[in-house]
């Protein structure tokens, strides 16, 4: 028998200038932070120092929510929206055209494998830049009724997930409806944001359009808490999210905010069951399920689940876990220690609860941040993974009986971001898709994006929405 | 699948799918419908975006000389023209035993494919040197003759030394929903081929569908059909990575079933070796391992095989060479 082992096929990094330390985009400009306090970032699947990156205080946050407000009042809101799109449309040209340094430069500092970065990421960030910019001079048709106009300075911080992505998500609406912004990146994935601040200068975008400042909470309490900042926008965990929203509450700061899920995924007897093993698999090991939409509570009917299962354990075999740069790699690295901690003590108690863990050998690198993909069987309600988001590559799997049980499991978490239905007949989901408490509910696939389909999520997942016409509506008065 | 489940004498023998389950789904062609319709259904945008994503596999240095040399062993070479000539037959049986005269290190192909005719031509050049002898019978490519003329042209070909019948099946009886009449058709096709082993195609650009490919793959599976076969290549679209997928996804579940494993060929347009390498990582990753192995898979091909070649003496020499470095035969 043949043992077909794929060599390894690196992308080469040759491509990528990482500089050994950053300083803050503020004003068109690299400055030094005042008080000169930096940070480092590193690689989670080595361990390596990648640069040292400059952490911005309040008083670098007050400088840039400065410039920011200066671009908006004397240039980007006087701007015609045509004139805006032109930006726009130039900046998502200079992302296709830097297409494959962006993806590696995102792999090396988020962890995330190359076959995603550049198939997933990088395409959907122009395609963002591409869709806003086509609505900058249509905005009077996004909202109906009234003339639109500008909020102001946006205060926006994003996570480590999927950073330039999510910096597309809040950068590319908030330009197109004449904002100016102050972005502040997650700490252990600054990179991407930086070199995006390089392509805004090789745009010519005005200076103090696009602003920003690296750090950690602090940084990011100091953004969202400046009172000249007119709307906040932030993508990460519950727990933040409830800070943020206390800290707005009782001022006129316009927010939304994009926060966890624990998104069930829904196979019915008739589904297409080859595909749905496959959906099951993007849906929670795509980008090693750090995706606060991963579909990381399985919902299988009782009379399918083992094959669902048996079929699931296979397919898991095949999936490569390893170097992110090498093109063959399915499962990348855990983008920090501070994570890997999580994961490791929710599937411990997983296991502490009675659920059993599996997993597909595979041999992990000594170094960096890793753990293996993972599924839980014999999990209820009752188990704390089945309730608590793990952004992990951690699968539970619960079962039911009729479709009406499933929507009641499925509706029953505090959160309600997305949700997946796997059956071959049409009216079953459309039936279930109305009774599913979910700001996306997929049909026969996962974790599927487009620029121009809303994004956002009900109760602890938070409010507003991102992305198509209702994302702009966020960054209008 | 569940009439299907396998016996408790462990793995069945060459063939030997539990009778008694097959006699139960084909009992009647309603018995039968409801066995196939109740195959999981094929998502259509899942199955393509699955093959679109193994086709992204990124294959380099020693893999990509294990692959190529692979896929020279998994050839068919084939010649299916109405004017196909002994001395083409010749030229080709040659090329097929040894396929780069310049490197003794370079594998023969798989086997000879041609019609039933040319069968005694392909046999006196080929004679023990171990490459197969296949024949397309059956009334091929359209298979529109009487059942009697179809099986005489199965004998035929045995009997001139064929070890391998490629038999089409009858795309409009099944189309038509007569799944009985298929799955005997084959099954006697079967019986005439005696020691000879019977690829069967489906011609799946007349069958369209991902289901119907799945269906028709466990119809022929059940009949006894050693191998299955995509396409006659007379029939846009000819075999896709996709509907490979499919029928490789049969094959593993069907031998998960019953412990009987069957071979899949696509056939017909296959010309890259980059195309071919895509195969060789979904036959990999879909039905797994047990399957690289001219065994168990093939490419029905013609010209393939100067690509693999030239590929091959690339990574061997690290320079391209010309086509005038590999025959034209």
């Amino acid at each position: 028998m043949v043992s077909f082992d794929y060599a390894p096929a690196p992308e080469s990094t040759s491509i990528v200038d990482i500089k050994s330390s950053y300083g803050l985009f503020i004003d068109g400009e690299f400055t030094d932070p005042a008080a000169g306090g930096s940070f480092k970032t590193i690689s989670p699947s080595t361990e390596e120092v990648l640069a040292e990156v400059a952490e911005a205080d309040e008083s670098d946050v007050d400088r840039a929510v400065k410039a920011a407000r200066r671009a908006h009042t004397r240039v980007w809101s006087r701007l015609s929206g045509r004139e805006r799109g032109k930006y726009l449309f130039r900046i998502a040209r200079i992302i296709q055209e830097r297409s494959r340094e962006l993806a590696v430069l995102e792999s090396i500092d988020n962890g995330k494998p190359i076959r995603e970065s550049r198939d997933v990421d990088v395409p959907q960030v122009a395609a963002n830049f591409f869709y806003y910019a086509g609505w900058a001079d249509k905005l009077e048709y996004a909202v109906a009724g009234r003339a639109p106009a500008s909020l102001g300075v946006a205060g926006q911080v994003i996570p480590w997930n999927f950073p330039l992505l999510m910096l597309a998500w809040k950068v590319a609406p908030a330009l197109a409806a004449g904002n100016t912004v102050v972005l502040k990146p997650a700490e252990t994935t600054p990179l991407t944001a930086l070199l995006f601040a390089e392509i805004c200068q090789q745009a010519d975008l005005p200076p103090g359009v696009v602003n920003i400042v690296t750090g950690a909470g602090d940084t990011g309490r100091a953004v969202v808490a400046h009172p000249d900042v007119d709307k906040v926008a932030f993508t990460g965990s519950t727990e933040v999210g409830r800070s943020i929203a206390r800290s707005v509450a009782g001022t006129d700061k316009k927010v939304t905010l994009e926060l966890g899920g624990k998104a069930a995924n829904i196979v019915l007897d008739d589904a297409p069951i080859d595909q749905a093993v496959e959906g099951i698999v993007n849906g929670i090991f795509f980008n090693q399920g750090h995706v606060c939409c991963a579909g990381s509570r399985l919902l299988v009917q009782e009379s399918v689940a083992d094959e669902v299962l048996e079929r699931l354990k296979r397919r898991m075999s095949t999936l490569r876990v390893g170097d992110p740069l090498d093109k063959n790699t399915d499962v990348g690295a855990i983008n920090s220690g501070e994570q890997l901690a999580k994961i490791r003590e929710l599937a411990a108690v997983g296991e502490s609860e009675g659920a059993a863990g599996w997993s597909p050998p595979c041999d992990l690198p000594a170094q960096g941040f890793w753990f293996p993909p993972t599924v839980f069987t014999g999990v209820t309600q009752a188990h704390r993974i089945a309730r608590e988001e793990i952004f992990g590559p951690v699968l539970s799997v619960l079962t039911f009986r009729t479709p009406s049980e499933a929507v009641d499991k499925a509706n029953n978490t505090p959160f309600g971001l997305s949700a997946g239905i796997w059956s071959d007949k049409g009216s079953r989901i459309l039936w279930m898709a109305d009774q599913l408490r979910a700001g996306v509910v997929w049909a026969n696939t996962f974790n599927k994006f487009d620029p121009a389909s809303p994004f956002g999520g009900y109760k602890e997942s938070g409010y507003g929405r991102e992305g198509g016409r209702h994302g702009l509506e966020g960054y209008l008065r | 699948m569940t009439a299907l489940t396998r016996t408790s004498e462990g793995p069945a023998r060459d063939g030997g799918m539990d009778p008694s389950a097959i006699r139960e789904v084909t009992a009647s062609d309603a018995a039968l419908r409801r066995f196939l319709h109740g195959l999981p259904g094929v998502d259509q945008v899942g199955a393509e975006a699955r093959a679109a994503m193994l086709g992204t596999r990124s294959i380099k240095t020693t893999a990509k000389a294990q692959a190529l040399d692979l896929a020279i062993r998994m050839v068919d070479l084939t010649t299916l023209e109405g004017s196909d000539t002994p001395g083409k037959v010749r030229a080709l049986a040659n090329k097929a035993m040894r396929p780069d005269p310049t490197d003794a290190t370079c594998p023969a192909a798989a086997a000879v494919c041609v019609y039933p005719d040319m069968v005694p031509v392909a046999k006196e050049t080929l004679g023990g040197s171990g490459v197969h002898i296949a024949a397309v019978a059956t009334a091929f490519p359209s298979g529109r003759a009487a059942m009697d003329i179809k099986l005489a042209d199965t004998r035929d070909a045995v009997e001139a030394g064929a070890d391998e019948i490629d038999m089409v099946i009858d795309r409009g009886a099944f189309l038509s929903g007569r799944y009985l009449q298929v799955f005997e058709e084959i099954a006697q096709v079967r019986e005439a081929c005696g020691d000879a082993h019977l690829k069967v195609i489906f011609e799946t650009g007349e069958l369209q569908t991902y289901d119907n490919v799945r269906r028709v793959s466990w119809l022929a599976m059940m009949a006894g059909a050693h191998f299955i076969k995509t396409s006659t290549g007379k029939i846009q679209p000819a075999a896709t990575l996709p509907v490979t997928l499919v029928m490789l996804e049969a094959v593993r579940d069907y031998r998960e079933a019953t412990g009987r494993m069957v071979g899949v060929k696509p056939a017909g347009g296959i010309r890259a070796s980059k195309d071919a390498i895509k195969y060789l990582v979904t036959v990999n990753e879909v039905a797994g391992p047990d399957w690289l192995d001219p065994d168990w898979f093939r490419f029905g091909a013609s010209t393939l095989l100067n690509d693999l070649l030239m590929q091959r003496s690339k990574l061997t020499t690290g320079r391209y060479s010309g086509p005038d470095y590999v025959t034209v035969d």
